[in-house]
Parts: structure tokens; sequence; C-alpha cells
């Protein structure tokens, strides 16, 4: 049972993480691998303003997750908008995101030094609880509770607002959607600020859970974050949320079997085996000819 | 005229004279140090306890006509950059003597090329047992190895606490922490302590939830673990979210403050075997300490060995007829016997490793103790 909240616990991040991948995939049909970059300055910026601002987490965490989104909204404008009328604009958008991560990364290495950086104690006041027999802290259910309340909020966001609905309409078709009057660079915009913000989500939460920040902590969950939308779907919400949980439960569970040396073989060679038996996921569309 | 000429000559002695003991030699010591990395934790002290070390022999004077000077450079807790940093030691810094590199892993790549070019190597954090000095008679050794060290302070917490059943958990990716896991497997059989469990991670890995779930789910009366500070912080701190209130066997990796500092109240408990006996009222631990309040730095473990490691090269310069050249300090260090030194009288052993008595200390109220 306590395999099982730790797989929860770690599942959310995944989640959190890979929903902005997901929501950017669908909209623009490109990969941002500058993403673990925002979830990486997120989590400093968190840092930051509780360490030395001295402000209540629950103050700084709407903050660094806003300043994630303004990151995203800048991210569109210099690193892909330019970049959007040309033939091979997958390709390319993808290697500018890899140059903007690879700034963001020297970024704060150059403000906050290569070495693991911690948020001061008590910044979630320690606590345990006990759950059918496991135990868990305040600090994980805070942060299931966290990514919970996201997944609602983003759901209502895409299937209720009239941003939603847009952002839907161009992720089925850009040119349509402008035809019938929708701002389309406006969407796109808005759709990066979203995807920066999850990314930005993940980062605080990940760096509340483990308490080590430091300028490379993206690199172990973007591979993670790709396999996760992969499995799920790419451009699915419902399935990166559920491959990310699933995702975090295999791997608490290969590591108490069958040891943490096999946790990533696993992990990948299961990503493999779905994308040889089923390529589209659980939850992605397959691929259709457009006329 | 006479007077003109007696006062040049006079002029031309006296600059003779200044002028001779004015030039001395300085004897170049090139220190590689883990200031970034996984072991950045230590390379911060150890830079302190040398330079510290650097200064006193060169005020003491000990050194006749000779000024220690040291060189210090970030190995990054890595093989490559290690491996860059010992190269231009030996050949651009033309330097006598090499202290480092931090980690044992970083060692096994860079002290062969040391020994290649005839460099004395002077390992002072290095306490895997095997692939240090069985790399050749330019290798030394200052730090106590993991198995000089863990068997007597196991041994020791057994009778003081009387554990029968032990949780193991080590990384796997070290060769530092995969050397210490051998000797704690080792001791633990010997001392009839069942294992119940043994699980494993690597350094980058932040989250042990599960390894530690599957180790305390078998309700073992301590947890034994190989890791370096870094993770040995998330570890401990996990360990304690989990309800573990049971004690917690460290290996070297735990010595160092930055333990407590990053796991704060969660370290309370946590026993470790040490090379340095803080407390100790020897005469030359306390001018040690006093010293380095001075300077200004708080010392540990690490600081303490290397400071050691500098004592060392300069008493084998002495040995050797106050000669400072690479070969005079290894045929120096042959004679090292029974120094003074803050960790106690060091001595080193036929096989080129460091021999004094260690103890056992345990995180109290926020602080290593040593546990009498």
């Amino acid at each position: 049972m306590q395999q099982a909240v730790n797989g929860l616990f770690l599942g959310s991040i995944y989640a959190l993480f890979a929903l902005g991948y997901t929501l950017v995939f669908g909209v623009l049909d490109i990969l941002n691998l500058a993403h673990a970059a925002v979830f990486m300055l997120a989590s400093f910026v968190a840092l930051f303003l509780v360490g030395r601002a001295g402000m209540h987490i629950l103050l700084a965490f709407p903050l660094a997750v806003l300043c994630a989104g303004l990151v995203g909204v800048v991210l569109e404008r210099v690193a892909f908008r330019p970049l959007r009328a040309r033939a091979d604009s997958n390709i390319s958008g993808l290697i500018s995101s890899i140059a903007m991560a690879t700034i963001f990364e020297a970024l704060a290495l150059w403000i906050w030094g290569p070495n693991v950086s911690r948020f001061p104690f008590g910044t979630i006041p320690e606590r345990q609880f006990q759950l059918f027999g496991a135990v868990i802290s305040r600090l994980q259910l805070t942060i299931i509770a966290v990514a919970v309340a996201i997944f609602l909020l983003l759901t209502w966001l895409v299937t209720r607002t009239r941003l939603g609905r847009e952002v839907r309409a161009v992720a089925e078709s850009p040119r349509a959607s402008r035809i019938l009057g929708v701002h389309v660079d406006r969407v796109i915009a808005w759709s990066f600020f979203i995807s920066s913000a999850l990314g930005g989500a993940a980062g605080v939460l990940f760096g509340l859970a483990f308490n080590a920040i430091q300028p490379d902590m993206g690199r172990g969950v973007e591979l993670k974050g790709l396999a996760v939308i992969i499995l799920g779907g790419m451009g699915s919400m419902p399935g990166a949320v559920l491959a990310g949980f699933l995702l975090g439960l295999t791997e608490v569970l290969v590591v108490a079997y069958l040891g943490a040396s096999w946790r990533d073989a696993i992990s990948f060679a299961g990503l493999f085996l779905i994308l040889v038996l089923r390529p589209r996921g659980l939850f992605g569309a397959a691929a259709l000819r457009e006329a | 005229m006479l007077t003109a000429r007696w006062a040049s000559l006079l002029v031309a002695v006296a600059l003779l004279v200044t002028g001779r003991a004015r030039a001395e030699t300085v004897v170049k010591i090139g220190a590689a140090l883990s200031m970034t990395g996984p072991a950045a934790a230590y390379g911060a002290q150890q830079k302190a306890g040398i330079l510290a070390a650097v200064e006193q022999i060169n005020r003491s004077g000990a050194l006749k006509g000779m000024k220690l000077e040291a060189v210090v450079e970030d190995d990054g807790s890595t093989k490559e950059q290690g491996i860059a940093v010992f190269q231009r030691f030996i050949n651009k810094d033309k330097v006598v003597a090499i202290i480092g590199p931090t980690l044992s892993n970083t060692a096994y790549a860079t002290n062969p090329l040391a020994q290649a070019a005839g460099v004395p190597v002077v390992a002072v954090s290095n306490t895997a047992p095997k692939g240090i000095t069985d790399i050749g008679d330019y290798i030394w050794r200052v730090s106590l190895t993991e198995g000089q060290v863990i068997p007597g302070a196991l041994r020791r917490l057994q009778a003081r606490l009387g554990f029968k059943k032990a949780g193991v958990l080590y990384g796997n990716d070290d060769a530092f922490t995969q050397a210490g896991y051998n000797v704690m497997k080792a001791a633990l059989e010997a001392q009839g302590i069942q294992t119940l469990g043994t699980q494993t991670f690597a350094k980058p890995d932040r989250d042990y939830n599960a390894q530690l779930t599957a180790l305390l789910g078998q309700k073992p009366d301590i947890l034994v673990v190989s890791a370096l500070a870094e993770n040995a912080a998330g570890i401990v701190t996990q360990a304690r979210q989990l309800g573990w209130q049971g004690p917690v066997f460290g290996g070297n990796g735990f010595n160092s403050p930055a333990l407590i500092k990053n796991a704060g109240p969660a370290a309370e408990g946590v026993y470790v075997g040490t090379a340095w006996n803080k407390v100790s009222t020897d005469p030359v631990n306390q001018a040690y300490l006093a010293a380095m309040t001075a300077r200004g730095v708080d010392p540990d473990q690490f600081a303490t060995q290397a400071y050691v490691g500098v004592m060392v090269i300069a008493e084998a310069i002495q040995l050797s007829g106050n000669k400072g050249g690479r070969d005079d300090i290894r045929n120096g260090f042959l004679k090292v016997k029974e120094l003074p030194t803050p960790l106690g009288r060091f001595s080193f052993l036929e096989n080129r490793d460091g021999s004094h008595e260690p103890a056992v200390q345990v995180v109290k109220d926020g602080k290593f103790q040593i546990m009498q």
C-alpha cells in the first residue's frame, strides 16, 4: 500500500509535467524541448521567493507558476513564432527550443551555481498521516492534492471556456480556425503560457518533494516526460495524466521488487513495447490522412 | 677613496647576504578537489585544510629555504575533469606532489597518470579499500579505508545498541559506495547480523521512497547505508518521512556537516565511523582546532585529513634531507612513522595506506558527537 502511495506521488509530478508537453504538441505539432528547463527555472524562482524573499509557499507557488507561464510566452515569441512560416517548422522549432533550454540552464548555472540548493526547513511543516497502513507525509498529500486540483482546473478550462474551445479548434486545424475568426497567434501564446505554467508547477512540486534543486534537474524528468506523452498518446490530455500515474507506479514497483538498476530499463522497454504494439498510445488519435 | 671602496664592498656583501636569504625554492603541491558535483560537500573543507596547513608550515619555517605553495583545482567529481586537472598539474604546473582527488571513483582514473609520470599522490579522502594504493608505489594514502573503519565501528555500535537485523541500501554506480557496501556486507556477516533486504540507487537519483519502503517493510532494527553526502541527506530525510525512527549507520560519505545541514532534524540518530576524533584532548589536535577557528573554519574530518596530507608531505621533505623533488618526497614517505597529527600518531603502512586510531560518532542535537 505504501508503494502505491509512493507511486501516486511520483506519478502526479510526471503527469503534470507531461500535460504541459502534450498541450503544446497537440496544438502545434511541435515538441517543446525547453519544457524541462522551464520546470527547473520555476523551481529556482520558488526557492528564491521562499528562501530569500521570505515568502510563504502558498504565495510563492502561484507566483512561480505565473513566472513559468510568462517564460513560456517569451519562449514561443522568440523560439517558435519566427520559424512558423517555414516548411520545416516542426524540426526547426524543436532545435530552437533545445537552444533555449541550453540558454536557460546556463542562466540558472550562472545565477545559482552548480551545487544543490534546498528549500529552508519547515517550508511545508512536517506531519505524518496514516492511510490504510501506509504513511503519507503532509508534503506528499499536498503535492498530490495540488496536482489533482490543477488537473481539474485544466479540464474545466479546456472544455468549458471559450479559450479552451479555441485551443481545441487550433489543435484541429489552424487554418480553419483562422478563417472562422479565431486569433490563432494569441491562442498559441496562451497554450504556451498554460503549458509552461504546468511544467513550472511540476518543477516547484518536484523541488519541494525531493528538496534537491540544481540547474540540471530537468534532465532526469525530460525523457520520462516524453515517454509519458508517447504512452498516453501525443496530444491527449487524459492520456498524459493516466500515463504519468502509470509510469510513477511502475517505477516504484520495479525498484521495490526488481532493484533500482532495472527502473529505467523497464520503463523504456515498456515504452518501446507500446510503440510497437500500439503506436498511437493509450488515448492517441489514430493517424488521419488529411485531405 | 678607501672609504668608498669599503662602502661599495659592504653594500655588495649586504646585497649578497639578503639576496640569498630571499632566494627560497617554491615547492608546488597540486590539489585536485571536488568543488562541484556530487562530492562538492567535501571539497570546500579539504581546501580549507590544505591552505591552513600550507600557511602554518611556511610560517613555522620548518622547511628551511623552501616555501610550500598549493595550487587548487576543481575535479568536478568526475573522472574526465579529474584527468584534465592531473595532466595540468603534472605537465604544466610541474608540481612535486598531488593531494586528492576527492573521490575514489575519480582516483581510479587519475592516479595511474601520476604513477606513470612519477609524481607522488597523497589520497586524503579516498576510502575504497582496493584500487588506490595498489596502483603503484607513488600512490600514498592518509585517509583510513572503509575496511579500516567500518568493522570496528559496527562492532562497537552493536555492543552499544544490540541490533540483530539490518536493511541495507547502497549506491551501485560509484566505486566508493560500492566498496563501502562490500565492507559493510562482510562486517554484518562476521558479526552475525541478519541482512533482511538489500536495495540500490544511483547518484543522480532523488527519490528513494520505493527502496526505503521495501526495506522498512521487513522491520529491521537498523538501516545500513553506503552513500555520498548528497544522497545520504535525501535518504535519511525520506526514511524519517516514512516513519523510521531507528538508527542509521553510514559509511564515510556521511562524515560531513553537509549531511546535518541538508537533512536537518532527520539526521538525528545517524551513526558513522570516523577517522577523526574531534574532541580528542591531544595537544596537537587542540592546537589544530585553535588554528582553524582562528581562520574562521569549523573543520570536519575531510579538512583534517587534507591538513594532515600537507603535513605528511612536509615531513617527507624533511626526512629526505630537506629536498623537495618528486622522488625525494616519495622516499621520504617511506620513513614517516608516528608523526604527531590532529588525527593521532600517523604512520604509513607497508602497502602505503595510512594508519591511526579511528572513532565512532553520532548526530545528536544537530552536531556530530563522538560516541565514547
